[in-house]
């Protein structure tokens, strides 16, 4: 259903929907960036196994760079995790409740599987 | 100004979309923790790097294991995890386009870009699944 109401995009940020907005927000967010991410480097794979393509290889340089990684782990996990926070509360819906401590509990499982990832990456990226 | 539709109660498109997400979500955790424990078991814990075996994790392809330290790759690269791939693929594909449609459809009333979009995404779908498994089955 379209909206009719004109809401324009900094008066929408300044909505207070607090940690389930921007859990929402980051949900679409890097959904859409991993559909992007995912549809090329499906289309990269294709293009180097078939042809040996210049254009595939270098679409996946790109991903190999760990600047990239950095954000599209970040992207991966949030959107599993959320994801699962999500599930968890459409097929259980009495914990709707408990949705505010659900999205801290999803941040504490979030930062040390990523600080990990980061650590990991920092190091190899670092060492050269 | 015109109150707006309510669905139907009982199966429709929406519903049993709104329900795939939830069960292709569980699907695409169970096949990258089946990837993630047998990687671990296979040698990965000793053999390779994290960035390795999350690639892994999120896809079991063999370019994602060919550039490793992995001593041994024969638990690595066999049809089981070429099924477990075109798994990966039709839920991954399908769950990432049904998102963008509904996005897009956030977005949307019912005019012409609607169908035009809804047409550009199905077709998007069968492209990339066909791409994808083809890639899957060459490899």
């Amino acid at each position: 259903m379209a909206l009719n109401r004109k809401v324009g995009f900094f008066t929408g940020l300044k909505y207070k929907g607090g940690g389930p907005m921007w859990a929402w927000v980051l949900h679409r967010a890097s959904g859409l960036a991993m559909v992007l991410f995912v549809g090329l480097h499906i289309l990269a794979g294709f293009l180097t196994q078939q042809f040996g393509s210049e254009v595939g290889l270098s679409i996946n340089i790109i991903y190999e760079n760990w600047l990239f990684q950095v954000v599209i782990f970040f992207l991966v996990i949030f959107h599993a995790v959320n994801g699962l926070r999500v599930t968890i509360l459409d097929l259980a819906p009495k914990l709707i409740e408990y949705q505010r401590e659900m999205i801290w509990a999803e941040w504490l499982i979030i930062a040390p599987l990523y600080a990990l990832i980061i650590f990991s990456l920092l190091k190899d990226a670092l060492s050269g | 100004m015109t109150s707006r539709k309510v669905a139907k109660r009982g199966f429709s498109l929406d519903y049993i979309m709104w329900l795939f997400m939830r069960l292709s979500a569980l699907a695409l955790y169970a096949v990258g923790l089946t990837g993630l424990t047998a990687a671990l078991i296979m040698g990965a814990r000793t053999q390779t790097d994290i960035s390795t075996l999350i690639r892994w994790t999120f896809f079991q392809n063999p370019s994602h294991v060919f550039s490793s330290d992995l001593v041994n790759l024969d638990g690595f690269i066999n049809q089981f995890w070429q099924i477990m791939q075109i798994t990966a693929v039709f839920f991954g594909v399908t769950h990432g386009l049904n998102g963008l449609r509904t996005v897009v459809e956030d977005f949307m009333g019912s005019t012409i870009w609607r169908t035009l979009w809804r047409g550009f995404i199905f077709f998007s779908w069968i492209f990339m699944m066909l791409v994808a498994i083809y890639v899957v089955l060459a490899s």
